[in-house]
């Protein structure tokens, strides 16, 4: 091109050559017609030939502007250009615009835009396709090793996340009976105490001793004392609801938080339930051993701002006056009764019945 | 070592010869049988265990073994796709190993792999070396420089160096560029869902 230039200083390039430099320029002609294209902007539009053809009818050009005219596409000069094919798959592209000599027209250069990949797949493109300078290659090489990287952190994220998750449920979980141990139950009940703060009806937290305990692991051994404790844990997981939290505290000691409003007459039935379940013989290995339970409870209604540690404690001082009256019954703290002056509402049996 | 590295002499064993073999490599080599992370970094000591531990339980020189790990190498999908983006035959490929290590860093700053410097010695004839911390890489590269021809179709002729001429240089004589079909190679892979 540019044969008949009348300037001796100008470079004179052949297409070909000028296609080596630039695999996807376009030489566009006064009058808008396109006079000859790279190679690779040629594999881009195969199907038609583009020489010829007039460049605005096969681009249609975005920003910074809309373009009609070649007068309009020569103002642009200089600026990055936003155009796409018009035909599909409507790829798009980048480009600048430089004015040649009067009468030659202007030159143009395209190249892909960040969707470089999908042209690339859509076009088949080899690495031929791309002038040796051009980093486009490097692009695609980065896009895939990010990839694989990417998916390698992932999975690793994934097997740190089952390990943590694993190691979390391990802290807060009593390993024979797989109920809470101490550390949930502390976080459950400071939990349900901000609840309340945020208006929600309230909790019971209930203390269960297991009596005769301590003589079945003395006289069957830890053998029989740990079936025990897993048909206790069992008992109560039968005797509560889903959301109610199960916490084995100490060797026969167990903690439950019951949420939701809940009245006297629950506490009794749940722990009238509980007694009974507990107190059912458990046969090991041809020994029958008989364990029950003393039952200590409070609510959270009675406070005015409830604490942990001082529930904790007045469930316990409640269990106790179960036990001074004689074991296997529940009671319902009520005020002064650390100090044995009054025992509260009963709600065990009139008389413990067994052993 | 880096992870990357481990992990790959990890997946050579188990895929090559078995998950039972691994677990007597890695208990021989004191590291848990799950092995290793691949984005984590370890001791070099760990990496010369399970090289050492695997060789001698497959009964094969150090050598050969390294050589076939970088075989396994250039033979995974992912890893061959990244290397054929080196160049568009066998000769451009083998004049981008310069460049390699800086890909690599782009892709994984952490992956300290060997300086590579490719010699040209007379007509078809070019020598690798490897400049490394650790010794075992040359190896590793004769394998993949093996695998990459096949994958090209080129027929070459390549040597590890050895203890007499440089332990950290390999020697590729070029027979015939164009000798079969080779692999095909799509500059883009298949788009990700």
């Amino acid at each position: 091109m540019m044969d008949g230039n009348p300037h001796s200083d100008t470079a004179l390039l052949a297409d070909t050559d000028l296609g080596r430099l630039m695999p996807m320029y376009l030489w566009v002609a006064p009058s808008g017609h396109i006079r000859s294209v790279g190679g690779t902007l040629a594999k881009l539009c195969d199907g038609f030939a583009l020489t010829g053809m007039r460049f605005l009818e096969v681009f249609e050009i975005r920003k910074p502007a809309r373009v009609q005219s070649m007068e309009e596409l020569r103002a642009l000069a200089g600026q990055r250009l936003h155009l796409a094919l018009r035909e599909p798959p409507r790829t798009p592209l980048r480009g600048l615009v430089v004015p040649l000599q009067e009468g030659q027209g202007v030159l143009v250069n395209l190249s892909f835009g960040i969707a470089v990949a999908d042209a690339v797949r859509e076009h088949a493109l080899t690495n031929a396709d791309f002038a040796p300078t051009d980093l486009t290659v490097e692009l695609l090489y980065l896009t895939e090793v990010k990839a694989a990287v990417m998916e390698e952190l992932a999975a690793l994220n994934r097997r740190l996340q089952v390990a943590q998750r694993a190691a979390e449920a391990q802290a807060l979980t009593d390993a024979l009976t797989g109920l809470a141990n101490r550390r949930a139950l502390d976080q459950e009940l400071q939990r349900a105490i901000d609840g309340m703060e945020r208006g929600s009806a309230g909790f019971a937290l209930m203390q269960i001793d297991l009596d005769y305990f301590k003589s079945v692991n003395d006289t069957l051994g830890h053998g029989a004392g740990d079936l025990v404790l897993t048909l206790v844990a069992n008992a109560l997981r039968a005797a509560t609801r889903r959301h109610d939290i199960i916490a084995r505290v100490g060797g026969d000691e167990f903690v439950l938080i019951l949420p939701g409003p809940i009245d006297e007459a629950m506490i009794t039935r749940i722990a009238r339930r509980v007694i009974d379940d507990i107190e059912q013989p458990v046969v090991f290995e041809g020994q029958t051993c008989r364990v029950s339970a003393s039952i200590g409870v409070t609510l959270s209604r009675f406070y005015d701002r409830p604490d942990a540690d001082w529930m904790l404690h007045d469930a316990d001082a409640a269990l106790y006056a179960s036990k001074r009256r004689g074991r296997a019954r529940c009671t319902i703290y009520a005020p002064g009764m650390e100090e044995g002056e009054t025992d509260g509402p009963d709600c065990g049996p009139p008389e413990p019945d067994w052993p | 070592m880096h992870g990357l590295v481990n992990r790959s002499i990890q997946c050579f064993l188990r895929d090559t010869y078995g998950a039972e073999l691994w677990v007597k490599v890695a208990s021989e080599a004191a590291i848990p049988a799950a092995g290793f992370e691949a984005l984590l970094s370890y001791d070099d000591g760990l990496t010369d265990a399970v090289i050492v531990a695997a060789a001698r339980r497959l009964g094969k020189p150090r050598e050969a073994l390294l050589e076939d790990v970088g075989i396994y190498l250039a033979g995974l999908e992912p890893l061959r796709r990244l290397l054929r983006f080196g160049g568009v035959d066998y000769v451009d490929f083998l004049q981008s190993l310069d460049e390699l290590p800086e890909r690599v860093r782009l892709a994984v700053p952490e992956l300290d792999i060997p300086d590579l410097v490719l010699t040209p010695a007379g007509a078809g004839r070019y020598t690798l070396t490897c400049r490394a911390r650790h010794s075992g890489f040359a190896a590793v590269f004769a394998g993949i420089l093996r695998a990459m021809a096949d994958d090209y179709g080129a027929l070459v002729l390549i040597e590890a160096g050895t203890e007499e001429s440089d332990p950290a240089s390999v020697s590729i004589e070029l027979l015939e560029a164009r000798f079969a079909a080779g692999r095909h190679f799509d500059l883009a892979g298949p788009a990700r869902s």
